[in-house]
């Protein structure tokens, strides 16, 4: 209890956190200023922990205290509707873990990675300011309404504060997010798999091992959660190494070399599979292991990079920041902003928030630790993630990280355009670093993370000697395959119940969750959904992340703002107007990002940026004829998706634009005592849990 | 030290799950409820359908 612990004297603790503010300020200014050959990694660590710190000692406190006014005496929904399943009221750093593992997935390693082609200084500098004015404070917010809501969901609380408007639209937007974020995972997971035996073999025993570890579960030690997952992890790292053995057999080999068309089409079938099965078979005991082996992976990653300090070689800034990057198309504005979303603010985590996590809170005041220290703390995991992407060579990181249809196809053309940018490679280099990497090829394998497994080898390499770089690099792709899979089933998942209510209120049967034709049709009509957008990401010419990824992020960002208008028309409404800055300024933030965005994705005359320009590009050359055999043949198909996303860019921008508007009505409404939906808050029940409270 | 290895592993256990089985039947007793409880394997069960019924897993 913190009541309880004896306090430092006043001037003591300023001087502590003076300092802490001034080390985290040398921090942030040595890598903001710094011109040279390499920074010493120790200096991001260090910024990152003084801002998070700093943040949350000052400005959480401040929310705590002023803007919420957290009541610890205050009965949560834990307490007042114990029962002993969904609503436990549970000890704080449990819930911290259960939050944490929540919320943290395959995004703060994914777009760091990517954003890295600005130079580190861009990405860096939004993943710690914007989690601590935004992220953190989002995903508090959002916790703190659903506590005093019951516990109750983004979208129902969308619905009783703004209105029925309000809550479809934040439906109809979880579910474009879920069907946009599966597919570019999908892709992600794909692209570390081509033409790859040995990542392909480990992954695809990620499956029988689940199921085994599922049976287990099930059968001969029902509920024994910590023997299954030993097992299955053990089962894991045997796959990791069973996979070398299956890469060195000339004829085992062939059987997992895929190109990846068909590798996406097999990960489709999976998904379908993966949401019609039982839970208790493949996705509960996936779960587990994938949440053990992210858990450990992060530790092991921070530490290795507290204790090797390794040498940032990215330059603070490339040239790339005026919006001709190989990866993704656009400039530092608004681009940065968009592809780093989960790090440093992440419309999904709205949803953890107002789900489990608000029925677990035994005590009001906990909700500053679990909403705003949880969210701290994925954003230093996508601190690490530009880390490792920054300790490559920049020539390296752009060998990997560059579509074929940008710098050519060939590993003379690649290196010749990489090195001509100014980052020197060579393809004996690149062929070196892919036969170390037990790999044939390193050119061109986009979605950040083969990239990703390269620099988390290089760096447990230097711990644990060169000789296992092979094992590290499959070791991070099974990792990172292992818990995009998991997001895939889940989500394919929560989307197919989202659809079928949906349906049902139109065809009551449907909206039985149980009922086997309606689990078919649904989770079909989700798979070929995203599975759609992964196909025609794997055979587009310039990569698929390229128009995927920012798509995911202008969704993800949508989804925030969305929780902020909520959490900014609550602050207004329960006479807080004066403290509703601290919302309202992150939403019009994220307002201008996205609409920015949104607007050069739909309008630019940029071929890499704008959707509609791309089409009618490739529409006048196959008019012109200029295009032959196979180009030609996908040219008609490529210009209906690039029309596709760009139908989608614009649904999300006038999604982001009502809601802004619906926000600014009710607020208005609010303030000048005009009708509006009343506030919705539980009455105050006091706490029998606070035993150092003193009744009267 | 064996203190702090126990609370180190009850820790483990809670935030696994794998004391859930436990956590439910202490419920029970405090609920004083009438009928028998779940069987380990009946609440394993139970307890899988109804958890992944929701938002589980974000990105």
């Amino acid at each position: 209890m913190a009541s309880e612990r004896k306090r430092l004297p006043g001037p003591v603790a300023f001087a502590i956190w003076a300092a802490v503010v001034v080390l985290g300020a040398t921090a942030l200014g040595g890598i903001a200023l710094h011109r040279g050959e390499s920074v010493n990694a120790m200096w991001f660590i260090l910024a990152a922990v003084c801002v998070y710190t700093v943040g949350y000692r000052f400005y959480s406190a401040f929310l705590a205290a002023r803007v919420l006014a957290l009541d610890a005496t205050r009965a949560t929904p834990a307490e007042r509707f114990n029962d002993g399943r969904d609503f436990v009221p549970t000890n704080r750093w449990v819930v911290f873990g259960h939050h944490f593992a929540a919320i943290a997935g395959p995004g703060p390693l994914i777009g760091p990675t990517l954003a890295a082609q600005f130079g580190y200084l861009p990405g860096t500098l939004w993943i710690l300011f914007g989690a601590v004015l935004g992220g953190c404070v989002q995903d508090f917010v959002a916790l703190f309404c659903s506590i005093r809501r019951d516990g109750r969901s983004l979208g129902q609380m969308a619905r009783d504060e703004l209105g029925a408007l309000g809550g479809a639209v934040a439906l109809i937007g979880v579910l474009a997010i879920m069907i946009i974020l599966i597919a570019v995972l999908g892709l992600v997971v794909v692209n570390a798999m081509r033409h790859s035996p040995w990542a392909t073999s480990t992954v695809a025993a990620t499956i029988p091992i689940a199921i085994l570890v599922g049976l287990v579960m099930r059968y001969l030690r029902p509920g024994r959660v910590l023997e299954g997952t030993a097992l299955g992890v053990t089962l894991l790292l045997l796959a990791v190494f069973g996979g070398s053995w299956i890469d060195a057999h000339p004829a085992i080999r062939g059987w997992f070399d895929f190109d990846g068309p068909t590798l996406a089409l097999f990960v489709i079938l999976y998904g379908f599979a993966a949401a019609v099965l039982p839970v208790w078979l493949l996705l509960a005991p996936r779960d587990y292991l994938s949440t053990f082996m992210k858990i450990g992976t992060i530790v092991a990653l921070a530490l290795a990079i507290v204790v090797l300090n390794p040498a940032v070689k990215m330059p603070a800034l490339t040239q790339f920041v005026d919006g001709t990057g190989p990866i993704f198309g656009g400039k530092v504005f608004p681009f940065v902003f968009i592809t780093i979303a989960c790090g440093a603010i992440s419309g999904f985590h709205s949803l953890i928030s107002s789900g489990t996590t608000p029925k677990l809170l035994a005590n009001e005041r906990d909700a500053r630790f679990i909403g705003y220290g949880a969210m701290a703390v994925e954003s230093f995991v996508a601190i690490m993630a530009m880390v490792a992407a920054c300790v490559l060579d920049p020539g390296v990181y752009f060998a990997i990280n560059s579509p074929a249809g940008v710098v050519g196809a060939q590993a003379a053309d690649a290196v010749a355009t990489i090195s001509a940018w100014g980052f020197p490679v060579t393809a004996a280099q690149m062929q070196e670093l892919a036969r170390e990497m037990g790999e044939a090829t390193l050119f061109a394998r986009t979605g950040g993370a083969p990239s990703l497994a390269v620099g988390m080898a290089s760096i447990f390499s230097r711990a644990f000697g060169d000789t296992l770089l092979a094992v590290w690099y499959h070791f991070a792709i099974m990792f990172e395959a292992l818990f995009i899979l998991t997001t895939v089933d889940a989500g394919t998942r929560v989307a197919r119940f989202m659809l079928q209510d949906m349906i049902g209120n139109a065809v009551p049967a449907m909206g039985r969750t149980s009922w086997y034709p309606s689990v078919l049709i649904c989770s079909a009509l989700v798979v070929a959904g995203w599975g759609y957008f992964l196909y025609f990401g794997v055979i587009d010419p310039l990569g698929g992340i390229n128009s995927l990824w920012p798509l995911f992020g202008i969704a993800n960002q949508m989804l925030a703002a969305i929780a902020l208008c909520v959490a900014t028309t609550i602050l207004v409404k329960s006479r807080k107007a004066t403290f509703a800055w601290v919302t309202a300024l992150p939403l019009a933030w994220l307002v201008v990002v996205t609409s920015s965005a949104a607007w050069q994705k739909l309008f630019s005359s940029d071929l890499k940026l704008g959707f509609l320009a791309h089409a009618d590009d490739l529409a006048a050359q196959l008019a012109a004829g200029t295009l032959s055999g196979a180009a030609a043949a996908q040219a008609p198909r490529l210009i209906f998706n690039d029309r596709l996303d760009a139908a989608l860019t614009l649904f999300f921008l006038i999604t982001v634009w009502v809601l802004v508007f619906e926000t600014a009505r009710v607020c208005h409404a609010a303030l000048t005592g005009k009708r509006c939906p009343p506030i919705t808050e539980s009455p105050h029940v006091p706490s029998r849990l606070v035993e150092d409270w003193v009744r009267d | 030290m064996t203190e702090l290895l126990k609370r180190a592993w009850r820790t483990l256990r809670e935030l696994s799950g794998d004391d859930a089985y436990e956590r439910y039947l202490a419920h029970r007793r405090a609920m004083h409820a009438a009928n028998s409880p779940l069987t380990r394997a009946e609440f394993y069960r139970a307890e899988q359908e109804r958890k992944w019924d929701g938002v589980k897993r974000c990105c």
